[in-house]
């Protein structure tokens, strides 16, 4: 059994984009505000704080999840991704940012990294992901800017790309 | 848009788990997959002064047969059940209804359990509960006691849960032979709240339905055989028996008109899987 009171710190000890993290968190503080504040991320955006725009999404224990809608203690001992695991290096897209730069998937960009960590787990889990489940994983975004045609034209297209390369490696 | 101030205690066993709730009394929530539960604490709908964590019980993460029914444990998130190799061959009304519920993100961390002690009047799960006439296994320190579906909610957001008390878990019927089932929902869009969300079973003598949305909470009504003339109008008094309200979502009319023309398209799907 473990006790937090209220107010009291506690450290919070998980992977982040594959290196452990560790700082202090009351009970009370959303894993979002902890990933921004404590540890210093900024690329996981935080919108709606209930769970319904999804810019927070990240990747709890490879499944897509609000970080919002999760208290910062609920995560110790998880492995967790945000949108800067993308990137394969500096200056570097992975297969579905390049895709949303191709595509115009983005405008302001406030929603994309937590569209980014949903369509990453889809196509981890299903690379033969078609245009339905690729609407599907979106109906847990908002994005005021593209009218969502764009997003799915470069999820479909960075789906291709993936496939065609796993072909190559053959 | 921050939780208020509370104590956290993680319970590493379900005795523990109802020690702390015991300790606690009504100021106590436990909290689960957090889909429901966060963001009332963020937007301060509610303020418990004690959250008591049941996801690291181990014990409560099982999906299992017994005898004819299927016991879902508290700690079983809705993509846990959604990924059970058995459902649609064991469950085929909750693997109908479960897409509809939230999204994948919430889906992925969401319990079973957790949306019924919810008791959201437009939720999908307390529908399929009420539509199959589960059960609700519910402890406290002291007593078990198991709650028919019938008798666990009482109006919006009320259950029969009291204090100190959670769900174990949560037992429905598996599908038996001869038995038809269908499943329909508006929203406005998908993933939304329902407007209204609607569960038919069906026999070769026996139809019944469940609707969500409408009332205060899901309700259940047997109604005549889908090839019997009387089915409009049982429906019809159905619709009007739910006090259906306007809100911002949709009107009562409209709402009365769901139930008679998804009411019948439920029934008739359900009709068409008996085989």
């Amino acid at each position: 059994m473990s006790r937090l009171k209220a107010h009291q710190k506690k450290t919070v000890t998980f992977r982040l984009n594959g290196l452990p993290v560790r700082a202090d968190a009351e009970s009370r503080t959303l894993l979002s505000d902890f990933i921004r504040h404590e540890i210093g991320m900024t690329g996981t955006h935080v919108g709606c704080e209930h769970g319904v725009c999804g810019a927070c999404t990240i990747q709890v224990d490879g499944a897509p999840a609000r970080a919002c809608l999760m208290l910062a203690v609920q995560a110790e001992g998880t492995d967790i991704r945000t949108v800067e695991a993308l990137s394969p290096g500096d200056d570097r897209l992975s297969a579905l940012q390049a895709a949303f730069k191709r595509h115009h998937g983005l405008q302001c960009g406030f929603c994309t990294p937590g569209i980014l960590m949903s369509l990453d787990a889809l196509i981890g889990a299903r690379p033969d992901a078609g245009r339905e489940e690729v609407r599907d994983h979106l109906s847990g975004h908002l994005c005021r800017c593209t009218g969502y045609a764009t997003i799915v034209e470069a999820a479909l297209s960075a789906l291709d790309d993936i496939r065609r390369e796993d072909n190559d490696n053959v | 848009m921050k939780p208020a101030a509370f104590d956290y205690l993680q319970a590493a066993t379900l005795d523990e788990a109802l020690d702390l709730l015991h300790e606690a009394g009504g100021d106590a929530r436990v909290i689960a997959g957090g889909q429901s539960l966060v963001p009332m604490l963020n937007m301060r709908l509610a303020r418990p002064a004690v959250l008591v964590d049941i996801m690291r019980i181990d014990d409560l993460r099982k999906i299992e047969a017994e005898g004819n029914d299927i016991m879902i444990g508290a700690g079983v998130r809705q993509a846990q059940l959604e990924a059970w190799p058995d459902l649609s061959a064991r469950l085929p009304l909750v693997a109908m209804a479960l897409p509809w519920i939230g999204h994948v993100q919430t889906r992925a961390r969401g319990t079973v359990c957790g949306s019924l002690a919810h008791a959201d009047p437009s939720a999908e799960l307390p529908l399929s509960l009420i539509a199959l006439q589960g059960n609700l296994h519910l402890r406290t320190k002291r007593k078990r006691r198991t709650v028919a579906a019938d008798d666990f909610f009482l109006g919006m957001m009320a259950t029969e849960l009291g204090e100190g008390e959670m769900i174990e878990a949560v037992s429905l019927p598996s599908r038996s032979e001869g038995t038809g089932y269908g499943f329909n929902e508006i929203g406005r869009r998908h993933g939304d709240f329902a407007i209204t969300a609607v569960a038919a079973v069906v026999t070769e003598r026996s139809a019944s339905i469940a609707i969500a949305g409408v009332d205060d909470r899901p309700r259940r009504f047997d109604v005549p055989l889908p090839s019997d003339p009387g089915l409009d109008d049982a429906l019809n008094e159905i619709a009007w028996d739910l006090n259906a309200r306007d809100d911002i979502h949709a009107s009562a009319r409209y709402r009365r008109e769901l139930v008679r023309r998804l009411g019948r398209r439920t029934i008739e799907e359900a009709a068409a899987c008996l085989v």
